[in-house]
């Protein structure tokens, strides 16, 4: 591996971990369109300061760009107090409009000079290593990756010291109100920092990219746990993974790395869909199979308790009517259901009728009070 | 300059018409997924159409226009498939599905098209006027193309619009009315790709998720009919489209996408200001006019107040009287002249004020109707 | 014998693997105004959905006129909650009572002059005909649920489920309604109710459900409407503050609910 190689895996991996942190209060707040809105609409902010300053790397670039995000953000409430539009159709409003005033001003103003639309979409961080950061003619490395890290700092110091109050306004914003915090001072600082994270960003991987890092590391770590603090350090591991793996990926096929980091980032998504451990459709599937015979048994404890003592129970009780098409079950899958219970001991049979056990009816009980 | 000879123009005329039609299907689709709160959805379809194209030409070899929209209604068509997927069987909620498969899709589109870009014999050229649009790009037959699979969707959508409007306002009772509601929804969702995909040429998959969200958003404005709403919707769109389309080919450096976007925005901020009945502009004028006819009512009120307080009910009082009991509303000095124009209201030189006979009728008639209504 | 025009048998619903209903049996007789009563999450909206073939059941068996709903939904009428549906929509009151005629229509086929007019005699009976061009945000709640009767009532059917109709409507409306639902059973039409306010069960029906998450009871109101069901149904949440001439007559009792139930049930 060469020197830039590595370089770039570090200024993906560092991206990656960036995004990844404001994302997962994204994805648990559902306003994972609002980083699309905001990633693109930052374009217009960075525009203007670049054509104030000429210069891509100054300070005012952040500011204008995070600006331009909390603009955006009180452009789609403002839009959706009029009451006139929902907020989809706001958001659907905003972003596109204010996108748009960016990519005409860069086609007319600064085509090829330093911005240019392909760029807007793809970032390029092949190029990233050839800005170097020289302190007192000391080449200490890219200053994309010096960026990035503090990006990922201000998140990890922001997540820190306001993690009680983020949890506790992500889970209940009655309950945030009522200690005293403040739901809009938590939104439009959430909101300032996806801003300030997608403008670093921008530049290693595009506008649209950067939703990708920011969502779908959240979206898998949230089917792999419960536990915030755990879907936190997840979403920023599966980042980094996703990050290297398309790095590599690119590497191969000679393709955009921005790109090839976001369909890794989809194929974490892909497998956490199938084989996450709990929520996984193949957990699903087999827990499914398994629950078939158990829920159809209570569901028979609670029919014999239903018809127990009434003057219809040697029919409704009865073994063959059950086995023969009273459910409507396969006849194959309604005697294993009858063993099933009777293993358990749930129910025994009685002269061809089934007769509850006192652990059937407790369970019968508890069954129809939803315990 | 011969602004109306620029018609004549070949390639203008072939702009406009592919514009026309995009705007026109793009504003009648996206009404419905309007209605539905789902405009978003546009969005997800139009990226994930990306690599839809790519990999149509990576297989086929083929740029015919044809073939990449095919290949981009593919795409776009599973993208929302598994968005509907993701969040019917996890617990992901539906902006983060959303966001999750257009930048993904997104994504993988561009590894595609970068990895064309580098195929040594293959001229990728063409490919990535998909990402921003070009209007100037658009061929008679692309036009062709546009109508072929534009007008059987407008065709659709008129035949079966009792049913889809069913669908789009109350669900349950379409079913329970014996409509496969499940299949109207995918017939719905497959209209809808097919709009956002005839347009990619012209708009891009970046933006072309304005032309579903913006026209309806405007036509709202303006009518309470959904099918006036379609009409108009289709006509903003196609305005728009071509608006956009020509100002961007008749100059350098402008991308059609981005152009007909800002089109299409000034209409929807216009139908949000000036709409009758719903704009903003009118909202406040109305509120003026009640607030300012509740003043009048309290100053009436209080004048036959006053009125019967005093043995004379022509006794004149001092205006300042009536501010401190109008305090809180206000508007005092103008509704008394609004009352004395009227002839209900008279004041003395030394602005001292009292009712007419008239204007105790009527307030006495007022005073009597509120208390009935109570 | 009166006939019973719905059965239901060892109905069992499930969301995911959890229980909404649990091995409901019940029968309705033809001609009676049924009550479905129940706490809230009781499964009532569920019960009527899953009559209705709009939620799946896991089990047991739904018969209405002897056939499956599916053979007979052109004779079986449905007024859905009046939250379920987004009132900002662009459309007219008639054109949303014309919506009752779309399933005899068909596929394509418009609504023409017939639906038109039978659309302005359901407004007519449900005292809004002078709002048919009304846009249907401009409406007060009684008067959206009056629309949604009408639209039923233009479905002409011969069993009528209605989910929730007295939710937050006016005294008038109320009224109105409870006028239609007398008319239509004594024009001998059968009418499900999903209802959640016990006192006014003995005045408005005949016949009553008790339900939470099983069947407790049904039957007529006389016989089933009783301190022990209702205790069963609520968990001894309901106070019963006079009960008129003793349970055991079965006279209708008065019934009324503690705050507390109150906003469980609301």
């Amino acid at each position: 591996m060469s020197n830039a190689q590595v370089e770039i895996q570090l200024i993906a991996s560092v991206t990656a971990a960036a995004c990844a942190l404001p994302g997962v209060f994204l994805v648990l707040r559902r306003m994972a369109m609002m980083s699309d809105a905001i990633s693109h609409a930052i374009l217009l902010g960075i525009v203007l300061a670049f054509f104030a300053t000429h210069d891509l790397s100054s300070i005012f670039l952040v500011i204008a760009a995070v600006l331009t995000g909390l603009l955006t953000v009180a452009l789609v409430e403002a839009l959706n107090k009029t009451r006139l539009l929902r907020e989809d159709a706001s958001i659907g409003l905003v972003f596109p409009f204010l996108f748009s005033i960016g990519v005409i001003l860069i086609s007319r103003y600064a085509g090829g000079v330093h911005l240019d639309t392909d760029a807007v979409l793809l970032g390029e961080l092949a190029f990233a290593p050839f800005n170097r950061l020289e302190i007192l003619g000391n080449d200490i490395g890219p200053i994309s990756l010096y960026v990035m890290l503090g990006a990922l700092l201000l998140n990890i110091i922001y997540i820190a010291l306001f993690y009680k109050e983020l949890k506790i306004s992500t889970f209940d914003t009655g309950l945030a109100a009522s200690l005293g915090i403040s739901p809009a001072i938590i939104h439009y600082s959430h909101m300032g920092l996806v801003s300030v994270t997608a403008v670093t960003a921008f530049d290693a991987v595009g506008s649209i990219l950067v939703v990708a890092l920011m969502i779908a590391p959240a979206a898998t770590a949230y089917l792999l746990t419960d536990r915030l603090i755990v879907m936190i350090f997840l979403s920023a591991f599966i980042a980094i993974v996703s990050a290297i793996g398309g790095y590599w990926a690119a590497h191969f096929l000679d393709a955009s790395i921005a790109g090839s980091m976001a369909t890794m980032t989809g194929v974490s998504f892909l497998l956490a869909f199938f084989f996450a451990p709990n929520r996984g459709m193949v957990a699903i599937a087999r827990r499914h199979h398994r629950q078939r015979f158990e829920f159809a048994g209570r569901m028979l404890t609670v029919h014999l308790l239903q018809h127990e003592g009434e003057p219809d129970e040697s029919y409704e009780s009865g073994i063959e009517h059950l086995q023969s098409g009273h459910f409507q079950w396969e006849p194959h899958f309604a005697s294993g259901v009858v063993k099933f219970g009777q293993k358990h001991g749930w129910y025994n049979e009685d002269s061809g009728i089934l007769k509850l056990t006192e652990k059937g009816k407790t369970l019968a009980g508890k069954a129809v009070t939803g315990e | 300059m011969d602004y109306l000879g620029i018609f004549s123009d070949y390639t203008l005329r072939t702009v406009a018409l592919g514009a026309a039609l995009l705007g026109l299907v793009s504003g009648a689709l996206g009404t419905f997924a309007f209605l539905r709160r789902q405009s978003l959805i546009g969005d997800a379809m139009s990226h994930a159409a990306l690599p839809g194209i790519a990999l149509a030409f990576l297989i086929t070899g083929s740029k015919a226009t044809i073939v990449l929209l095919i290949g981009a209604a593919i795409a776009g068509w599973l993208g929302t498939w598994f968005i509907i997927k993701v969040v019917n069987l996890t617990r992901i909620k539906e902006d983060s599905a959303l966001g999750l498969i257009l930048s993904v899709f997104f994504g993988f589109g561009l590894v595609l098209l970068t990895f064309i870009q580098k195929m040594p014999q293959a001229s990728q050229a063409g490919l990535d006027k998909f990402l921003f649009g070009q209007a100037a790009t658009l061929l008679e037959r692309d036009v062709v193309v546009m109508a072929a699979l534009g007008v059987p969707v407008l065709i659709l959508t008129i035949l079966f619009w009792k049913e889809l409007k069913l669908l789009s306002f109350d669900r349950d009772f379409g079913s329970h009315s014996g409509f496969p509601m499940h299949r109207l929804e995918l017939l719905l969702t497959s209209l809808l790709v097919i709009a956002i995909v005839i347009g990619l040429q012209t708009v891009g998959v970046v933006l072309m998720s304005a032309m579903i969200v913006a026209p309806p958003a405007a036509a709202r404005q303006w009518t309470d009919r959904m099918g006036v709403m379609v009409v108009l919707s289709s006509f903003f769109g196609a305005v728009s489209g071509v608006a956009g389309a020509v100002i961007s080919s008749l100059s350098n450096n402008l991308p059609t996408g981005p152009t007909i976007v800002i089109c299409m925005s000034g209409i929807v901020i216009f139908s949000i200001l000036f709409a009758p009945n719903r704009g903003l502009l009118w909202a406040a004028v109305q509120k003026k006019r009640n607030n300012r006819k509740l003043q009048l009512q309290a100053v009436m009120e209080d004048l036959y107040f006053l009125s019967r307080q005093h043995k004379n009910p022509l006794y004149a009082h001092p205006v300042a009287v009536l501010r401190t009991m109008s305090a809180g509303h206000g508007g005092v000095d103008r509704s008394l002249e609004v009352l004395k124009s009227r002839g209900l209201a008279q004041s003395s030189d030394d602005d001292n004020w009292s009712l007419t006979e008239t204007g105790i009728k009527e307030a006495g008639a007022n005073v009597m109707k509120f208390k009935g209504q109570i | 014998m009166t006939e019973n025009v719905i059965e239901v048998t060892d109905l069992t619903v499930a969301y995911r693997e959890n229980p909404v209903l649990w091995d409901i049996d019940f029968t309705v007789p033809k001609g009676v105004l049924l009550a479905i009563v129940g706490p809230n999450g009781a499964g009532k909206t569920t019960l009527l959905k899953t009559i209705l073939g709009l939620v799946k059941s896991a089990a047991g068996n739904v018969l209405i006129f002897g056939k499956p709903y599916s053979e007979v939904r052109r004779r079986v009428g449905y007024v859905p909650q009046r939250g379920s549906v987004d009132w900002d929509f662009p459309t007219t009151v008639l054109d949303v009572v014309m919506m009752g005629s779309y399933g005899k229509l068909g596929w394509v086929r418009r609504p023409g002059r017939k639906e038109k007019e039978q659309a302005i005699n359901a407004l007519g009976r449900v005292g809004m005909e002078k709002y048919s061009d009304r846009q249907i945000n401009q409406l007060s709640g009684g008067q959206q649920q009056r629309v949604f009767l009408a639209r039923a009532l233009i479905q002409d059917a011969e069993i009528y489920f209605m989910d929730e109709p007295f939710q937050g409507v006016d005294a008038t409306t109320e009224r109105a309604i409870i006028k239609i639902l007398k008319e239509l059973r004594s024009e001998g039409k059968t009418v499900v109710v999903v209802h959640h306010d016990l006192q006014t069960v003995p005045e408005y029906f005949d016949w009553v459900t008790l339900l939470n998450v099983r069947r407790i009871a049904s039957g007529p109101v006389e016989d089933v409407f009783t301190e022990e069901n209702l205790r069963l149904a609520y968990g001894g949440k309901v106070a019963f503050l006079t009960q008129h001439s003793a349970g055991e007559t079965g006279n209708g009792a008065e019934i009324e609910t503690t705050d507390n139930t109150k906003s469980d049930i609301k």
